[in-house]
């Protein structure tokens, strides 16, 4: 297992630090990233009218989810689509063998699909002599690797063009030392192929999901899903409950946005559209729970069900292209993976609404309008107030709040504070402060502003 | 209770109060030129166009744009005499050695030159993918402004799949690096007749 991922987000983000210059590249590759979500942003001259219909149809959602839902299976069922129920991850996992076992079954092809992530299919199928190959390139190059992916959008960011092609070499035979995209490609390309040609079972994603009509959309570059499912004799799509819009032009606002605020793309290579199965084909539909109910009933964090993994928030978060993806130990990573991994497992997951600067990026670039750094905030109040805060915050929050309580008290913590900054820096500068760590300590002002506001009134 | 009347009493007892459902969320784009908007963001993506008059004009860029092409598929009548083979095949596995798939697109649009095809279009959904390179034929005429212009156009049900396709198919999860033809066409070329 990679070790980031069982240490907390403090510890496994300074493993990540060790390697410096591969720090600053994951930072410089993701900012890039960001640079041109806001190139694209630029083009639009409505885009915050945009964002605002975006969180209101998507408001509009989670109140009327239940009568949505029952309309989207209705929908469907006419379609000719099968619809399944899964409260957790456990019954997902459950259904999608069972049904490849119907269909005789051994092995599938997927794409990418967050929330299969989220439930531990592959780990899952795997032990029960399922073999699962992953066709979008980035998660392919992870899953060879043994890894999980880093990013919701790039799952392959952490990696260099070199590491990428070692693995290739290991796993295609790809030529040793070869580091050019195109060729490395192109191995997958024709490794992948085989695979859509050959599988019977393919399963993908869903990215919206329209109770109007009873469809639904996956958008993909690279054709993966499409040429996964349109190959396989039965297709299986796994949605979290939220993914539900309510009507078929409402996806007009979301297209516009989605890639926009991912990569900066116009629109994705292929938005497709699938309402029937194919002639001779069987579609499943799995409608999945897991925690997404109790979040719709916490006021202050039901909002985060609005989100539809565009990563803008990951790209912007100065805290995420520092630590890196692993170090959120969970399946969606950055700012909105801190608000959902907590709902999941609040003591497992207790670190993560404190590894944001709450800097209130995330916030900005929100193509649906989530609240994300005030979510994260509340979360910190939630969790300290559970007994889940972590334990070096316990005792020094403990000691500020005596600090705090007492104005004599508070005036003599800055006299000495200053004091120490001044003239003994070491005292603070060392390993022993976290706040050092990753950081220069400030130059003490010479006076509080206590004395400087005393000193004023009196000119 | 089922797993799905579970789920629902759950998700009834937690929705917030109604919300109404926004009305105003579609929006205007001008352009001074859709079809010029059109093919500038069609060449950011990596796919090429040509305005051209006629199917003859189509016919002579083919030949020299893929010169002694085979397994070559069309869904439009006027081209079909350049087809060696179908796309109305029962297996979709038959099309896996398909070089060029021509195609019509009956609706694009300027903002983000996505093209809609549909069963209409192709016979076989895996045809835009599978095939080694691509071929769309759209009219000047049906080029819409933005996605909300499709949208209202749009009967997304009207047959069992249809996609919007932007560009020929790639991918940056190496190191962000661009590389067109990923698992689909290796190459998207658009034709706007008038
Ligand atoms: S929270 Fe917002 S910015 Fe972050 S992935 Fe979701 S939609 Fe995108």
């Amino acid at each position: 297992m990679n070790k980031q991922l069982t240490l907390d987000h403090a510890d496994a983000a300074l493993e990540f630090n060790k390697n410096e210059a591969k720090v600053d590249w994951h930072d410089e590759t993701l900012w890039f990233v960001r640079t041109k979500r806001d190139r694209a942003v630029a083009q639009i001259p409505e885009w915050e009218q945009l964002r605002e219909a975006a969180s209101q149809i998507k408001n509009y959602g989670l109140s009327n989810m239940h009568d949505l839902l029952i309309q989207f299976e209705e929908n469907a069922i006419r379609n000719g689509i099968k619809i399944h129920w899964a409260a957790d991850g456990d019954e997902h996992n459950a259904i999608i063998l069972d049904i490849i076992k119907q269909a005789g079954a051994n092995r599938m092809v997927k794409s990418k699909s967050m929330l299969t992530e989220e439930c531990h299919l592959n780990q899952f199928l795997t032990d029960k002599r399922i073999e699962v190959i992953d066709s979008d390139l980035g998660e392919r190059i992870v899953q060879m690797r043994g890894e999980p992916p880093s990013h919701i959008v790039l799952p392959a960011i952490h990696l260099t063009k070199a590491e990428v092609g070692e693995t290739f070499h290991e796993h295609l035979g790809t030529d040793k030392g070869a580091t050019d995209p195109q060729y490395l490609t192109e191995a997958a390309r024709q490794h992948l192929r085989e695979t859509f040609l050959t599988r019977k079972v393919a399963l993908t994603g869903v990215n919206f999901a329209i109770a109007e009509t009873g469809g639904f959309v996956v958008c993909t570059n690279e054709g993966n899903a499409d040429m996964g499912v349109h190959l396989a004799d039965v297709h299986i799509a796994a949605m979290g409950f939220e993914k539900i819009i309510p009507r078929a032009e409402h996806l007009s606002v979301f297209l516009r946005l989605l890639a926009r605020s991912a990569t900066g793309q116009p629109i994705t290579t292929f938005s497709s559209h699938f309402h029937r199965p194919r002639p001779g084909q069987e579609m499943h539909i799995v409608i999945v729970d897991n925690g997404r109910s109790r979040q719709l009933g916490r006021p202050d964090f039901r909002n985060s069900l609005k989100c539809i993994r565009c990563a803008a928030c990951l790209n912007t978060c100065p805290v995420y292209r520092r630590s890196g993806g692993f170090s959120y130990h969970s399946a969606v990573a950055g700012p909105i993976g801190s608000i959902l991994a907590p709902n999941l497992d609040m003591k497992q997951n207790a670190d993560l609404p404190f590894a944001s600067t709450l800097c209130g990026s995330c916030s900005n670039v929100c193509p649906v309008k989530i609240d994300i750094h005030d979510q994260l905030y509340k979360w910190r109040q939630v969790l300290m107030k559970e007994g889940y805060g972590p334990g070096s915050k316990t005792v020094a929050m403990k000691a500020m709040a005596t600090v705090l309580e007492s104005p004599r008290l508070y005036r003599m913590a800055g006299k000495v504070g200053r004091g120490v900054l001044r003239f003994a820096p070491i005292t603070v500068e060392n390993g022993l402060n976290p706040w050092y760590t990753q950081r220069e300590m400030p130059e003490p002002p010479a006076e509080s502003f206590h004395d400087w506001y005393v000193n004023h009134k009196k000119a | 209770m089922t797993t799905r009347d579970q789920m629902l009493a759950n998700i009834k007892a937690n929705q917030p109060a109604l919300r109404p459902v926004p009305t105003d969320f579609t929006f205007t784009s001008v352009y001074p030129d859709l079809t010029k908007q059109f093919i500038d963001v069609l060449t950011f993506v990596g796919g090429a166009a040509l305005i051209v008059e006629d199917f003859a004009a189509i016919r002579a860029s083919l030949q020299t744009q893929f010169p002694n092409m085979t397994s070559v598929a069309t869904t439009c009548p006027e081209l079909a005499d350049l087809a060696d083979v179908t796309m109305n095949v029962t297996d979709p596995h038959e099309l896996s050695g398909l070089n060029l798939a021509i195609i019509e697109g009956p609706l694009a649009v300027a903002e983000n030159a996505a093209i809609w095809v549909d069963e209409r279009q192709i016979p076989q959904r895996v045809a835009p993918m599978i095939t080694q390179y691509l071929v769309i034929i759209i009219h000047q005429s049906t080029i819409v402004p933005n996605m909300h212009d499709a949208y209202k156009l749009l009967k997304v049900d009207a047959t069992g799949f249809g996609t919007f396709i932007c560009g020929p198919s790639k991918t940056a999860d190496i190191e962000q690096s661009l590389v067109i033809g990923a698992h689909g066409a290796r190459s998207l070329m658009v034709y706007i007749l008038p």
